[in-house]
């Protein structure tokens, strides 16, 4: 059931006037039964995947803390031991509880990769063999959803493992942790302490948090059936007709799947975001105005928020600082020098998250290829941080308004260019296509009314054209003053509720429905 | 404490690491930068800081990495 459906909308407002009917202690009871039946209307299959996850999850978190109790327990009741005893104590149960949850990540992790990768591992052998045997592609169900609830799940257990989080020892809670359906699909991944403070307290109607947050729907849905879906028309055409559409066209194509990206991920947030919200429960803001960052790794601490923390906090530190890592640090101060061997860990490290981060988004290797893109051009820039330095020595130019406005067409123009292993069908295709865009630009694309035969009519273009002038409008209104909400609430009622409206019907005019409407798949469900 | 301090200063010089309390919040420490302050600290100080220990409260400020060190060492 997609968020844009008839039938979501349906469940989703049912589910909204059920959640406010029924006594407050049956709010999170009733989520989990409409979690767990969003999922089965998709495929009933799906619960299996689902259940072994939750319950793995909650066996082995209650494990670790358990064997982290034992730990404290005994070390209170032999306090005559020496710091070297304490030392090997320590390490003894650590590596308990290192164990289990070595088997749960191997588990759970182990389902993600059969059930998403088999393939791509099976299309790769077989190139390798160059005809010298063929294995059989298999018909395997990818549960929906798969990548982000692993994630999510498994980074409550690793909290857990780490003596962050307390292990939830309700199963049902734990179970609607793990399928919380307005962010199954597509995120954002939760940390457990984070959702968990206001996933079950009961929830009093709230006029106001029900209006904040339909009004968020709202904004997600106009970004999505406005202008994603729009707009989508133009990119597909542009990225199947590799002969026809190269240089000038190229560069539209990326300018628009920036645009469409864009609207699609941040709009199936924000109806995620605001159905939670119009319920009471908070869930991790994903977006901070990505497209005005100023350099790369400002843009990753603004787009896809929680998939960054992540990978940061679970795979990144981890990668740095464990033993052989640290071991080849030291190798490489000694045998490569200072500088040489201060990069390593860092860069090694960043290698393995970037590469992690491209297969996490799918088994191509255009993911691959993307993830790796994007380690070279951070670490290019971390390098070229001292050329900077000098030219803003020399140049005081910073933190002046047009050279910010340079810093952040330059990094969407590099971030979006990066985007494009997403778009065209392999590696190899891609780099063509985007080098085209220097060697075949032609201006008389955007004058010449070629722009108007790529399936965009010129209503199309006009509705595009309002929509990201709202779209701007309102981020820089949110930039410089904060939440548009926030302040059309302070305004008379008639305002707010007028705002409300107007974005109805937009969405109801101007939405790309057709005959047979069926709204495109949201980007980030196919992860 | 002045050993950890000339570490800092190598990472970031234009920082005033003596009295910034907020360096993670502050986002002037990023996790590229903490990886290298944990990989120097480990060749310096002979610790090895683990990825639980890696939060904001223990790298907001020179003090509090320095609490952290100790206490890693004590231990």
């Amino acid at each position: 059931m997609l968020f844009t459906s008839y039938g979501f909308v349906a469940f989703a407002s049912a589910l909204l006037a059920a959640y406010y009917l029924v006594p407050r202690r049956w709010q999170w009871p009733l989520l989990l039964a409409a979690s767990y039946g969003f999922y089965a209307l998709a495929d009933w299959r799906y619960l299996f995947f689902l259940l072994v996850t939750t319950v793995s999850a909650y066996l082995m978190a209650v494990r670790l803390e358990d064997i982290a109790g034992e730990q404290k327990r005994y070390l209170q009741t032999h306090p005559a031991l020496t710091r070297e005893e304490k030392r090997a104590c320590k390490a003894g149960f650590k590596a308990r509880k290192w164990r289990w949850l070595l088997a749960c990540l191997l588990l759970n992790m182990g389902i993600l990769a059969v059930t998403k990768y088999t393939n791509f591992v099976i299309h790769n052998v077989n190139a390798l063999l160059h005809g010298a045997a063929h294995l059989q592609t298999v018909d395997i169900l990818v549960p929906m959803g798969i990548s982000f609830y692993t994630f999510q799940t498994m980074g409550y257990v690793i909290d857990v493992y780490r003596g962050k989080q307390a292990a939830e020892r309700n199963l049902f809670r734990l179970a609607l942790f793990v399928s919380f359906f307005p962010q199954m699909v597509q995120g954002p991944i939760s940390r457990y302490g984070d959702l968990s403070r206001t996933l079950y307290c009961g929830h009093p109607f709230d006029g106001k948090a029900v209006t904040f947050g339909l009004t968020r729907v709202l904004w997600g849905y106009f970004k999505k059936v406005v202008i994603a879906d729009r707009i989508i028309t133009g990119v597909t055409s542009l990225i199947q007709h590799t002969d026809a559409y190269t240089g000038a066209y190229v560069f539209v194509a990326m300018l628009f799947y920036a645009f469409e990206l864009y609207c699609d991920f941040t709009g199936g947030i924000d109806i995620t975001i605001g159905l939670a919200e119009a319920m009471g429960i908070r869930v991790a803001e994903n977006f901070h105005l990505p497209y005005f960052s100023k350099n790369i790794k400002e843009y990753w601490n603004r787009w896809h928020i929680t998939m960054g923390t992540w990978f940061t906090d679970y795979i990144f530190y981890p990668v740095s600082v464990c033993r052989p890592m640290l071991k080849l640090s030291k190798w490489s101060r000694e045998h490569l020098g200072q500088a040489m061997g201060k990069r390593v860990p860092v860069y090694l490290s960043c290698f393995v998250v970037w590469l992690t981060t491209g297969v996490w988004h799918g088994a191509a290797w255009n993911f691959i290829m993307w993830g790796l893109m994007n380690f070279a051009v951070i670490m290019a820039s971390q390098e070229l941080e001292p050329l900077y330095s000098r030219f803003h020595a020399r140049f005081p130019v910073r933190g002046k308004a047009p050279y910010e406005a340079f810093q952040i067409i330059r990094t969407f123009l590099l971030m979006s260019c990066v985007r494009m292993f997403d778009c065209y069908r392999d590696v190899p295709l891609t780099f063509r296509m985007v080098g085209t865009m220097f060697t075949r630009f032609r201006f008389s694309v955007f004058t010449d009314g070629s722009l108007l035969k790529i399936g965009l009519s010129g209503a199309d273009y006009a509705v595009l054209l309002a929509g990201f002038a709202v779209v701007l409008g309102v981020s820089l209104f949110q930039a410089r003053y904060g939440s548009v909400r926030q302040a059309l609430y302070a305004r008379p009622r008639a305002v707010s509720y007028g705002a409300m409206a107007l974005l109805l019907v937009a969405i109801l005019i101007f939405g790309a429905y057709g005959v047979g409407y069926d709204s495109t798949q949201f980007i980030y469900n196919q992860f | 404490m002045d050993r950890l301090l000339q570490i800092l200063e190598d990472i970031h010089p234009e920082v005033d690491f003596e009295t910034c309390g907020a360096l993670v919040d502050d986002k002037i420490l990023d996790s590229l930068d903490i990886i290298a302050i944990i990989s120097e600290v480990s060749a310096e100080f002979d610790v090895a800081i683990p990825a639980e220990e890696i939060v904001p409260e223990n790298f907001n400020s020179a003090q509090a990495l320095y609490a952290l060190i100790e206490r890693l060492e004590d231990e």
